[in-house]
């Protein structure tokens, strides 16, 4: 296996307070060759109606990947770093089993291609000591990519969270939300 | 000659705007790319540092500048796309010239610039020097922008020289001037971190400056309060500790009355007042009716809200305050800025750490251009046209007998109004689109029809160059070496990653040539970009905007540097005012009284709701770079009218549907958005579109007294909804509206 220059020791943070909903996540994502020039990062708003609130969504990379465990052709595999990545191409079947089961709605089926794309946590990138491009790019941080002790230092207000609560179904991430110092664990109803 | 020779539509077919997209497969050559270059972004006063990636003289890519100290490698959405720009389908590659029922053919370029000289010598012998006018803009460098005003005022030899600054911030540099005798924020944004309240005064910072933002958000990690004016929850309103949604037009009575409760409730300075400032007896008279209770029935907000902000700024130890364009483009705008400061001032935070206050810079050179001499009124360095010693001084540098230096001229929206009366017969633009920028911009088509010749610099045929009789391509961003200076003030270099396509040249060699054969060559010998710089360094030595001090090479060595910096050996300045010297004639801060007025538009039973203009995160000014940018234009396809439920409640306006939006100016139809984060008064347009599409078909011409910046953030409209629902917005072409 060739060498990498993965950084073990940094983590991706998501803090959806900071988030401006200016989309440089989605432009900066969407330069990448291996992506087809498609986004694998996506904000919503939340109810544009009522609040001017998005939502930022990346690969949360799950410690067991539901996306993996469904796929009838063991086309999604996670790696020693813990990055989950996206469907090899050479087996994905399009069948979309780890678009409906994964929890936080991630993978996308590409119609054009018939195949499932999803974020790598641009493992180009970080294989190679950088940090992905979104939280590279993104203006206001809202995605962060770094140690634990750097987000401590720099987020005194804030915790990182990886432990969700799917009414029963616990799923813990390699990706960490921000919530209010304290938490524990974002329980979803 | 100015009308268009064709169909806007036959123009558009084929000069676009087009979108741009990369390949799916995307650029050859991006992973071993011939040069990495870095620069900055071609967009906004942030100027963020980035790397643009170049394979056989195209720029293929980008990769994040990492070291660059404002941002870090942050980049907002515009920046990332902003390589589309290069390599562009739309590209000017050759001069063009009108040819009526035809549009527009390729020239060469001898008879290109002999046509512009010959009539530009015609229309001054025929009505005299000042009827040959020229309009500028602030995306251009430093050296671009002081090469304007020379050439303005040595060959073309008319007073008639102003720029799209005068859109962008001149009541910030009006009011700016007036207090501190000079004008640049006090402060870097390094200085927000550890601010205990920042007010952020009409700035929409997170759609125009997005990676300001950081700094915002790591201010409040550490604490600070956060005070957001606007009448939209704008994005940084969102989690703001205090949203004002202000009445539009309103400003200087919220910060009249924040004055005087700092003064009734003894929140103030006053060894700073009596020992640094002067005129506060004066200010705080003029408001000594603004109450809570007057505040709250004037601006909107309720008063508690005012009371708390108050309360919050007078006892902060440190603050900062910004504002942009939503306090400025008033006809009152200087008086909102001025407002503003007396706060600063009242409380004396400034000229300390994390003590600041200034305008957002909105343009990309918007800071360095309005300082060296293509404003109307304005000599290099920031110096006065008609004070006799700047005269005297900068004839010397130019080597122009003094007597031959043209006096202040028309400010831009003026010189259309001089357009429409005769009085101005001819016209180059550079960098400037009016006919999407400018208001009321129905009546600015009917000048540029009424002029006599129009050539119009420019990479791509923006909107307003349809009407020219000659167009010359000039130059990208990254195609020349220069200098900008940021929102900050610090100084930072532009790189030429590579050449122009085509026949296109850069900007400066097209100005030189034409300088050349307008008898000027002499007074323009530059070999090089950095020529022109250390000729402006020269000319703006002992100015108030002192750059002696700057070279390339140091600007290289610091990844910037701050003016002022008057000597080779001077560090250059980020945080002005420390010794408490301001730059005013008797060393002191300025107070200004302040009284209240109405805007000059305001609403009636015709025309019953208040209109706001603004702008979205993924396009830039006129769009002449942005809306033909494939992504940014899918980001945001169309503009919307946002309007609040309950005023869409009353007028039966539905999601979607269209509505005619009329004013005393214009009319036209746009969807509603219908959301609550906007003011029940107000609706909103942002700007950045043409023809049907364009939101200043409707804004007034009404200027500011003092700074001539024109009233583009409130009139008075009318809805009708037509019952219909608007096509999707994908399909709506409102980045090519005719």
């Amino acid at each position: 296996m060739p060498q990498t220059n993965y950084q073990t020791q940094q983590e991706f943070f998501v803090d959806m307070q900071r988030c401006i909903g200016c989309r440089a996540c989605e432009m900066a994502c969407a330069e990448c060759e291996t992506n087809g020039h498609e986004s694998m990062i996506h904000v919503n708003y939340v109810d544009r109606a009522v609040t001017i609130q998005t939502t930022v969504q990346v690969c949360m990379h799950c410690d067991d990947p539901v996306c993996a465990n469904v796929c009838p052709a063991d086309a999604i595999s996670k790696d020693e770093f813990g990055v989950v990545h996206t469907a090899n191409t050479a087996r994905c079947i399009g069948c979309s089993n780890c678009v409906m089961a994964c929890p936080f709605g991630v993978p996308k089926k590409n119609e054009a291609y018939d195949l499932m794309m999803k974020c790598n946590m641009c493992y180009d990138r970080t294989s190679a000591g950088k940090k992905p491009m979104c939280a590279t790019v993104c203006p206001t941080q809202a995605l962060y990519y770094g140690t634990r002790e750097e987000m401590a230092r720099m987020r005194p207000n804030s915790t990182p969270v990886n432990n969700f609560l799917f009414g029963n179904e616990k799923v813990s991430t390699k990706v960490n939300i921000m919530m209010p110092k304290g938490s524990t664990q974002l329980i979803v109803d | 000659m100015a009308y268009l020779p064709v169909s806007p539509e036959k123009l558009i077919a084929q000069f676009g705007p087009h979108k741009n997209y990369p390949s799916h497969e995307g650029f050859l050559g991006r992973d071993e790319p011939d040069a990495v270059v870095k620069t900055h972004c071609c967009f906004c006063g942030m100027q963020c540092g980035i790397k643009l990636l170049v394979k056989k003289n195209k720029v293929v890519g980008f990769d994040p500048w990492m070291e660059f100290p404002f941002n870090e490698g942050r980049l907002c959405p515009k920046g990332v796309q902003r390589y589309m720009q290069n390599n562009h389908p739309d590209r000017l590659l050759q001069p063009l010239q009108r040819q009526e029922g035809v549009g527009f053919t390729p020239v060469p370029w001898d008879a290109a610039m002999e046509k512009t000289v010959s009539e530009i010598k015609r229309i001054k012998a025929q009505y005299g020097n000042d009827a040959f006018a020229m309009l500028s803009g602030v995306s251009l460098t430093n050296e671009k922008s002081y090469l304007v005003g020379k050439f303005a005022r040595v060959a073309l030899k008319t007073a008639n020289l102003d720029y799209n600054g005068r859109l962008c911030m001149v009541s910030a540099g009006a009011g700016n001037k007036k207090a501190f005798g000079l004008d640049r924020i006090s402060n870097t944004f390094e200085d927000l971190e550890r601010a205990e309240v920042i007010l952020v005064a009409g700035a929409n910072v997170s759609e125009t400056f997005p990676t300001l933002t950081h700094w915002i958000w790591r201010a409040r990690d550490y604490g600070a309060k956060l005070i957001v004016v606007d009448p939209r929850v704008i994005p940084l309103a969102r989690t703001a500790d205090l949203h004002l949604p202000i009445r539009p037009g309103t400003d200087s009575a919220l910060y009249g009355a924040m004055l005087k409760y700092l003064a009734d409730h003894d929140m103030l300075d006053h060894d700073f007042i009596n020992n640094y400032t002067s005129g506060f007896d004066q200010a705080l008279a003029t408001v000594k009716d603004y109450t809570l209770e007057w505040a709250e029935e004037v601006t909107g907000i309720e008063k508690e809200k005012i009371e708390l902000a108050a309360q919050w700024w007078g006892k902060a130890a440190t603050s900062f305050l910004l504002h942009a364009r939503g306090i400025e483009h008033h006809s009152k705008g200087v008086d909102n800025v001025l407002g503003c400061i007396n706060l600063v001032l009242a409380t004396g935070r400034i000229g300390k750490p994390y003590c600041g206050y200034g305008t957002i810079t909105g343009q990309g050179n918007g800071q360095g251009g309005r300082e060296h001499g293509h404003k109307c009124d304005q000599l290099p360095g920031n110096r006065d046209i008609t004070n006799p010693e700047h005269r005297k001084y900068i004839s010397q540098v130019w080597g122009i007998d003094e007597k031959d230096m043209p006096g202040k001229g028309l400010t831009a929206y003026e010189l259309i109004e001089a357009i429409h009366r005769g009085e101005v017969k001819g016209l180059i633009s550079i960098c400037f689109n009016p006919l999407v920028s400018l208001p009321n911009n129905n009546y600015v088509r009917e000048a540029l029809e009424k002029l006599e010749f129009y050539m119009c610099i420019d990479f791509f045929m923006n909107e307003t160059a349809r009407h020219a009789d000659i167009i010359l391509p000039g130059s990208l961003h990254e195609e020349e070496e220069g200098t900008v200076t940021t929102a900050e003030g610090r100084v930072v270099r532009i790189r030429r990653a590579v050449s122009p396509p085509g026949e296109a040249r850069t900007d400066t060699a097209i100005i030189l040539e034409l300088a050349e054969r307008l008898g000027a060559g002499d007074k323009f010998r530059y070999n090089s970009s950095e020529d022109i710089f250390n000729e402006l360094r020269v000319a703006s030595k002992g100015g108030t905007a002192d750059y002696f001090g700057i070279t390339y090479q140091k600007i290289e060595e610091k990844m910037g540097v701050f003016w002022p910096c008057p000597t080779l050996d001077h560090p250059g300045t980020p945080r002005l005012w420390e010794d408490k010297k301001f730059a005013t004639p008797d060393g002191k801060a300025h107070f200004n009284a302040v009284a209240y007025r109405e805007p000059g538009e305001v609403t009636d039973d015709l025309y019953p709701v208040v209109l706001t203009t603004g702008r979205v995160v993924s396009q830039y000014l006129s769009g002449t770079q942005t809306r033909r940018i494939g992504k940014l234009v899918d980001i945001y396809p169309e503009p919307k009218l946002e309007i609040h439920p309950e005023l869409a409640l009353k007028y039966n306006i539905h999601q979607d549907e269209l509505v005619r939006v009329s004013t005393r100016r214009g009319t036209d139809e746009f969807p509603a958005n219908i959301v609550e984060t906007i003011r029940r008064d107000t609706v909103f347009l942002p700007y950045h579109w043409p023809g049907k599409k364009s939101a200043n078909q409707f804004t007034p011409g009404t200027l500011d007294p003092i700074s001539k910046i024109p009233e583009f953030k409130v009139c008075a409209c009318k809805l009708e909804p037509l019952g219909i629902k608007a096509p999707p917005s994908q399909e709506s072409n409102a980045f090519a509206s005719a």
